[in-house]
């Protein structure tokens, strides 16, 4: 056999360490130039079809506004990876894996507490961080996750605010509804609301009493029998939550069936945004949203309004807009911190966050040990002339709550 | 609860179920004669729901006016699938047509997603919020024209199958395929008249139940699995039953939302589903096979 070993090819023990030390710093230079600048891949799920395709469409715009944003105030640049849960919590589920295999090394998303519950479950399993954009259900944040963290109000955190700024806006008007009728979604999300409403309105003393409680299918394509039944009751006025179609639904069959309640007191999406607004115009004004919002004061809050304005003239900046921005603001901050993108680095550095510089109401993001920022607050807000004005809490308002609406038959 | 409530929420049924009954008579058409099961069905009446959005948004036409339009449309396309695609597997095992049909509907879908995207679209004409009251008495106008306008059609279709020769071939097709060929008859463009007018009338239906109903194109699967449950309950193959089904189904679903909690309204449908399956498994105006 020829001997093809000679001086040079040999491998002796010098030989093999330096190549050791060659292989260690070939593997090893993609995690440095990671935590020296290249963009941190973020997974972003949201619901882009299907039932709450509209919202998701809508959340969508927060991550596009972004990028630019952040390079203005000297954040890193995120590599945006983006997947469609289809209002689906299994698709979710499998998205998530997805993008955690294709090299998806933070999770943001995804509106829908179902979803997000969901992709928790992976994120955990697969020790990545996850930032909640929207979830309310109190129990995604009860569960003693390391890699959750949510930057949006549990259902109770929503309920006691809504309750108080109810209380401010009937006091402001000196008219009181006596009953209402509570008409929500059977959802994660609302039923998740449901319950809170039995916990939290016993606290506040609150002047109505609810008549009756009916629930529906957020995909439901009719609620005229909803609405006959809510009707029956009686009431003064509607608590509700619900999602965006559904809303326009509920709408229409008010004005169809010729009821006008004192007013529509809704304590989630749908009814202020501009899908609402646009599709039903000056039937659309009037009702009451009790929503995590923004301060319109702060520095952050302008430069993101006028970066929605430039890109999508005529769209008002809501709730979706405001809470996707801040997750991936999260995001962002913890990888300039951390300067890696080490899993347990980056969730680390997350836990330790102390953003003041931010767009939703409150003293700014921090999160606790649960992964919760419980500093946020919430307002409330009006549709008014295809425009959302804020009329509670004092001190944030830029207009007087209209209560009661204006009758739908007197607006035609 | 006041009585009036319980008569406007039966009224309301009944006209949805009216129009529910002509979308799932097409099904029965279609199947009565081809003996094919259109598993496309309900997204064939996307299909002109969304024409009608369409035919609103550019032109301001009322979908009720171009009713008629979008069913000869969809006749037109009924025709040519039935002649081109369907045809070669009329004498193929059922589970070929089955996969035919599946494969058509996902089709169908995903290129509405494709080119509408996935957001609700609707139809808002003068009177969308329109509503009739009498006394205490409120009916929606827009379901009432609906429910108006799908009895037209169905007596339409009917009157076409008792009295028209071209009727009265289709069903002598249905009642006797040796017999019919004996007599001369040309089966095979029969057959396609027949998924043709069976696409007419989910094209009709379409075009009215934009009215009520938003259209996205996952609703198609849906009002597929609905045209089933109104024509299984009705009786397969059954004109009236189709529409009675209809009528059935939409009051079911209105009353039990009324009665019980709104969130289960389908399941009541199902229910009546799997009561008329286990009494009368033939539907409820179906003839019992020998």
């Amino acid at each position: 056999m020829a001997e093809f070993r000679n001086a040079s090819t040999a491998l002796n023990r010098r030989r093999l360490l330096a190549s050791a030390a060659a292989v260690t710093t070939v593997i090893a230079a993609p995690a440095l130039v990671r935590g020296q600048g290249a963009a941190l891949k973020v997974g972003v799920l949201l619901p882009r079809s299907g039932a709450q395709a509209g919202i998701g469409q809508d959340c969508f715009r927060g991550v596009e506004l972004a990028n630019p944003i952040f390079k203005s105030i000297g954040l890193p640049e995120l590599e945006i990876m983006s997947a469609d849960t289809e209002t689906n919590v299994e698709v979710a589920r499998s998205r998530a894996e997805k993008l955690i295999a294709d090299g998806a090394q933070l999770l943001m998303g995804a509106f829908d507490s179902g979803q997000s519950s969901a992709i928790a479950q992976v994120a955990e399993q697969k020790g990545i961080p996850f930032v909640i954009n929207i979830a309310a259900a109190p129990p995604i944040t009860e569960q003693g996750y390391k890699f959750v963290f949510r930057n949006f109000p549990t259902a109770g955190m929503i309920l006691s605010d809504a309750f108080a700024n109810q209380k401010e806006v009937f006091a402001a008007s000196g008219k009181e509804p006596k009953s209402v009728v509570f008409l929500h979604v059977n959802d994660t999300f609302g039923m998740a609301m449901k319950n809170g409403v039995g916990a939290v309105m016993p606290k506040f003393n609150m002047p109505y009493e609810i008549k009756e409680t009916i629930s529906y299918d957020p995909t439901a394509r009719d609620l005229s029998v909803e609405v006959s039944k809510a009707k029956a009751t009686g009431a003064d006025a509607l608590l509700v939550v619900s999602r965006l179609n559904d809303a326009i639904l509920l709408t229409r069959e008010l004005v169809k069936q010729r009821w006008s309640p004192m007013g529509i007191l809704s304590m989630g999406p749908g009814w202020y945004e501009d899908q609402y607004l646009k599709t039903l115009a000056k039937l659309g004004d009037g009702p009451l949203s009790f929503v995590p919002w923004y301060d319109p004061n702060k520095k952050l809050s302008k430069q993101l309004e006028a970066a929605l304005e430039k890109r999508y003239p005529g769209v008002n900046m809501n709730t979706n807009h405001i809470y996707t921005f801040e997750a991936l603001l999260v995001a962002a901050d913890a990888y300039k911190r951390a300067k890696t993108a080490d899993p347990k680095a980056l969730a680390d550095a997350i836990r330790a966050t102390n953003i003041t510089e931010n767009v939703s109401t409150g003293p700014g993001i921090s999160f606790d040990e649960k992964g919760q920022n419980v500093k946020l607050k919430n307002a409330a807000i009006q549709n008014r002339g295809g425009k959302l004005v804020t009329v509670a809490p004092k001190g944030a308002t830029n207009a007087k709550a209209e209560w009661p609406m204006t009758a739908y038959d007197k607006r035609r | 609860m006041p009585a009036d409530i319980y008569l406007n929420v039966a009224i309301s049924g009944l006209l949805t179920g009216l129009v529910y009954g002509l979308m799932a008579l097409g099904l029965s058409v279609i199947f009565g004669v081809v003996r094919v099961v259109n598993f496309a069905h309900g997204e064939m009446m996307t299909i002109a729901m969304y024409l009608a959005v369409v035919l609103f948004a550019h032109f301001g036409l009322d979908p009720l006016v171009m009713m008629l339009p979008i069913a000869a449309v969809l006749f037109g396309v009924g025709y040519v699938l039935q002649l081109t695609v369907i045809n070669p597997f009329i004498s193929r095992p059922e589970h070929s047509q089955f996969m035919l049909m599946v494969a058509m509907a996902i089709i169908i879908v995903n290129s509405l997603l494709m080119i509408f995207g996935p957001d609700a679209q609707s139809v808002q004409v003068s009177y969308s919020f329109d509503s009739f009251a009498i006394g205490r008495l409120i009916v929606d106008a827009t379901k009432l024209y609906a429910g108006l306008a799908a009895i037209l059609v169905a007596a339409a279709l009917f009157a076409f199958f008792k009295f028209a020769p071209l009727g009265k071939a289709i069903r002598a097709c249905a009642d006797n395929y040796t017999g019919a060929l004996v007599v001369g008859l040309d089966v095979k463009r029969l057959y396609a008249l027949s998924f043709g007018l069976g696409a007419a009338c989910v094209g009709a239906a379409g075009a009215i139940i934009v009215l009520i109903v938003d259209v996205t194109p996952p609703l198609g699967p849906a009002y597929t699995l609905l045209a089933f449950v109104i024509v299984i309950v009705g009786g397969l193959g059954s004109m009236p039953g189709a529409l009675l089904g209809g009528v059935l189904i939409g009051l079911t679903e209105a009353m039990a939302g009324l009665f019980f909690t709104p969130s289960a309204k389908s399941m009541f449908a199902f229910a009546i589903l799997v009561l008329v399956l286990l009494f009368r498994p033939q539907g409820i105006m179906g003839k019992r096979l020998t």
